[in-house]
């Protein structure tokens, strides 16, 4: 199929041969030449929003609930840079993405033009990898290569700059699918030798933990991971990244580790003799003071990335490869150890978890002054609008509640910022997911400080029919920093009252934007607000959820210490029958 | 800390080496010496990187260059193993007094006389960091008014060739 085009359309047509049926985006001057054919594609919707960060946040939210390439799309210079922060965080949570942004005329880069920015220097440390054409004939093999890179191996973003004269130069439009990238070679296959070593390791384990991280989800391995845990009797904990990739409801699961995760979960980790990481970075949220970390564990870790294996903990058996596939070896590989007598007995560590998990579950105390709970108006929103619903959380005290409170059963229903930590994220990845899956109800938990920095884009989903809800867990500050402040600066509140309990009124400005606003600050209330909220369907809707303001995230590990001296709540020093109560 | 020399084999594509040394930097390595340059094949350039850190953040960074799309393989070379050799031009103070002292350093160390004026003489030299470290000891006290010194370039002793072998699929593992 070969045809004269320009390299405009030689984009769209690229996007629509990759299987791409959205693209957020706004055009200016540099992508001026791709949105003409975009107008006449009937494969490709492009919605248009309103801040080129609301794009790349919603090709995130996109890409995490359907499994597809989120795609972004923007002008040069300042449009480009506005997608510099969904980009590094997409690089941060392994999410698959194709960022498209216009560049200046090929002659005119390097002069300072207007809207010039380098932004494949920019991006250079936050993408998986980047690309600028500036030959109308690269363009098809760049957007091909692009997808396989972005969705293959460890997923993570990939930007494609196209200078304006390669756009609108013309070229013969072929598409031949991905081009030859030698020296990229992602390993999946894992090693057999290290998979009967791990099986061997958790055959011979008393205490071992699967610490189960977001490659599991990546690998769309939840299935393999049940058989796993259910064929093994071993404990599994889920990170934030992994939340729904095992359900809740299991009894084998621990909940999440980390520095605000369950006390549970925490303590095996760290008392464990054997630690099985599946698809898991040994992040420093999850593993505390590093020195200090589960000193008993010997470690098996599983990995698609080499990189990650032994750079934060040294692994004893290192394993390259797919989470899917290496789980699915390591079932047969124990299977095999079963079927020869061999069988791991872990009932006395399932005593000492259990008596853990029962002394210290977890909770949180109803405000005395009978003010609304945050950790409440999540945990009826999960249970009001079901397990099947996605949830979307900023960044901050409330998305610490919604990965504890809201009941993660079943995988890609929890969306979040794990690794970048961006303030702002889940109206637009709740935007993109909504999009991706239209039938399903998708909720976003936001921070009434997060929701200020993202909230036009409920302005793109009015106009576009995209119905998402938004829960503002609104305590009038920016709540975990002022956590910290009560906690570690004398209560020294220095710029963290954001005063929005009484400015913007959240119910007027949804209206505005064209939403349904409504407001609850009342316990009576709860359920009947989120019933409301969950009948109109037809339309955005914010609820401003007025909540108590000096709530806490429990159980918590400070940072820089090791998380054997985790709280589970204020002054409450779990006891370990070590003495160091 | 030890020095590791490492063989880089990248495409040659604008920008990688940018790529190579970003990584560096914002990692927290120090290169020490770096030399880039094609090789028999057009399409691959080869780049010559010594860094001086422990094995542990060795492996570290080999694996993370190893991600890198534009790499396509990565040869640690063994002193023991390989031939190594820097280049250096040194333009030394000289008159009619030092001149012949300055000559006979030069064919001390097999080094060429490349240019001659009334009050200088430039050097060319190469040869390991050693060999060279101790030529400008000797030249120093004469006057160095200019040096200037190429990274180091290296290539493993024996017939097979690294460029040879990366033309193959290469498996990469932990």
């Amino acid at each position: 199929m070969t045809e004269q085009v320009t390299g405009a359309q030689a984009l769209i047509r690229s996007l629509e041969a990759a299987g791409v049926d959205t693209v957020f985006g706004i055009p200016g001057g540099a992508i001026l030449p791709a949105y003409d054919p975009l107008l006449d594609s009937t494969k490709v919707r492009h919605i248009l929003v309103r801040h080129e960060q609301g794009a790349g946040h919603a090709a995130e939210g996109y890409a995490q609930a359907t499994g597809k390439v989120g795609v972004c799309m923007a002008t040069s210079g300042p449009g480009a840079t506005n997608l510099v922060t969904p980009i590094a965080d997409a690089h941060m949570d392994s999410v698959p993405m194709v960022a498209i942004t216009g560049q200046v005329p090929s002659a005119a880069i390097g002069t300072d033009a207007f809207q010039e920015a380098d932004i494949c220097g920019i991006t250079m440390p936050i993408t998986k990898h980047n690309f600028l054409v500036t030959d109308p004939a690269d363009i098809a093999p760049t957007i091909a290569a692009a997808f396989h890179i972005a969705s293959t191996g460890r997923p993570g973003p990939v930007l494609v700059d196209i200078s304006k004269d390669a756009l609108q130069a013309q070229v013969e439009f072929v598409w031949s699918g991905t081009p030859e990238l030698p020296g990229y070679r992602p390993v999946t296959r894992p090693h057999a030798k290290q998979i009967r070593e791990a099986a061997r390791l958790l055959t011979e384990a008393k205490q071992p933990v699967l610490y189960v991280g977001g490659g599991v989800l990546k690998a769309h391995a939840s299935a393999e991971l049940k058989v796993l845990a259910e064929l093994t009797g071993a404990p599994v904990v889920t990170t934030l990244m992994a939340r729904g990739a095992f359900p809740d409801s299991h009894p084998q699961h621990l909940g999440m580790p980390g520095m605000h995760g369950t006390v549970a979960a925490v303590t095996a980790l760290q008392r464990a003799d054997l630690i099985v990481s599946l698809g898991a970075r040994f992040d420093d949220r999850v593993t505390g003071k590093l020195d200090t970390f589960a000193p008993h564990a010997t470690i098996v870790h599983a990995d698609i990335d080499p990189a990650e294996i032994s750079k934060n903990r040294t692994a004893d058996v290192p394993i390259v490869g797919d989470a899917r596939e290496v789980i699915a070896d390591l079932v047969v590989a124990v299977q095999a150890e079963q079927e020869a007598g061999r069988r791991g007995d872990y009932t006395g560590w399932w005593t000492q978890l259990n008596d853990w998990r029962d002394r210290y579950p977890l909770g949180y105390d109803l405000p005395d002054d009978g003010t609304l709970s945050p950790q409440l108006v999540i945990e009826r929103l999960s249970a009001i609008s079901g397990p099947e619903t996605i949830f979307a959380a900023g960044v901050g005290q409330h998305q610490m509640w919604a990965a504890h409170f809201i009941k993660h059963e079943r995988p890609y229903t929890w969306l979040n910022s794990g690794g970048a930590g961006t303030m702002g994220y889940s109206v637009p990845a709740a935007m993109g997911a909504k999009v991706g899956m239209p039938e399903t109800t998708v909720w976003a938990i936001d921070g009434d400080g997060c929701f200020q920095m993202t909230n036009q884009e409920l302005v793109t989903c009015a106009l576009n029919n995209i119905p998402i809800k938004v829960a503002i867990i609104n305590n009038g500050s920016l709540g975990m920093v002022r956590q910290w402040q009560t906690l570690f600066y004398n209560q020294r509140y220095s710029n963290t009252d954001l005063h929005s309990k009484h400015i913007p009124d959240f119910v007027k400005l949804a209206d505005a934007m064209g939403c349904v606003g409504l407001r609850c600050d009342n316990p009576d209330d709860l359920d009947a607000t989120i019933k409301q909220a969950m009948e109109i369907n037809d339309r955005p809707v914010v609820v401003d959820f007025v909540v108590h303001q000096d709530a806490m995230v429990w159980p918590m590990v400070a940072a820089g210490t090791s998380n054997d001296e985790i709280l589970a709540a204020r002054d409450q020093r779990p006891d370990f029958g070590d003495g160091e109560e | 800390m030890s020095k590791h020399t490492l063989s880089v084999l990248v495409e040659n594509k604008p920008g990688v080496l940018a790529r190579i040394t970003a990584l560096f930097s914002r990692r927290g390595f120090n290169i020490d010496s770096l030399a880039v340059g094609t090789t028999e094949h057009p399409d691959i350039s080869r780049i010559t990187i010594v860094v001086a850190v422990e094995d542990l953040p060795l492996e570290q960074v080999t694996k993370q260059l190893n991600k890198l799309v534009n790499v396509l393989k990565i040869v640690e070379l063994d002193p023991s193993q390989s031939v190594q050799r820097e280049l250096l031009l040194v333009k030394v103070r000289a008159d009619h007094e030092t001149r012949s002292q300055i000559v006979e350093i030069v064919q001390l160390f097999r080094a060429k006389t490349v240019d001659v004026s009334p009050d200088a003489v430039t050097i060319e030299a190469t040869g390991g960091a050693d060999k060279l470290d101790a030529m400008l000891r000797m030249l120093e006290p004469f006057g160095i008014k200019e040096l200037v010194q190429s990274g180091v370039v290296a290539i493993g002793r024996g017939a097979r060739s690294i460029t040879d072998r990366s033309l193959r699929p290469v498996e990469r593992s932990a």
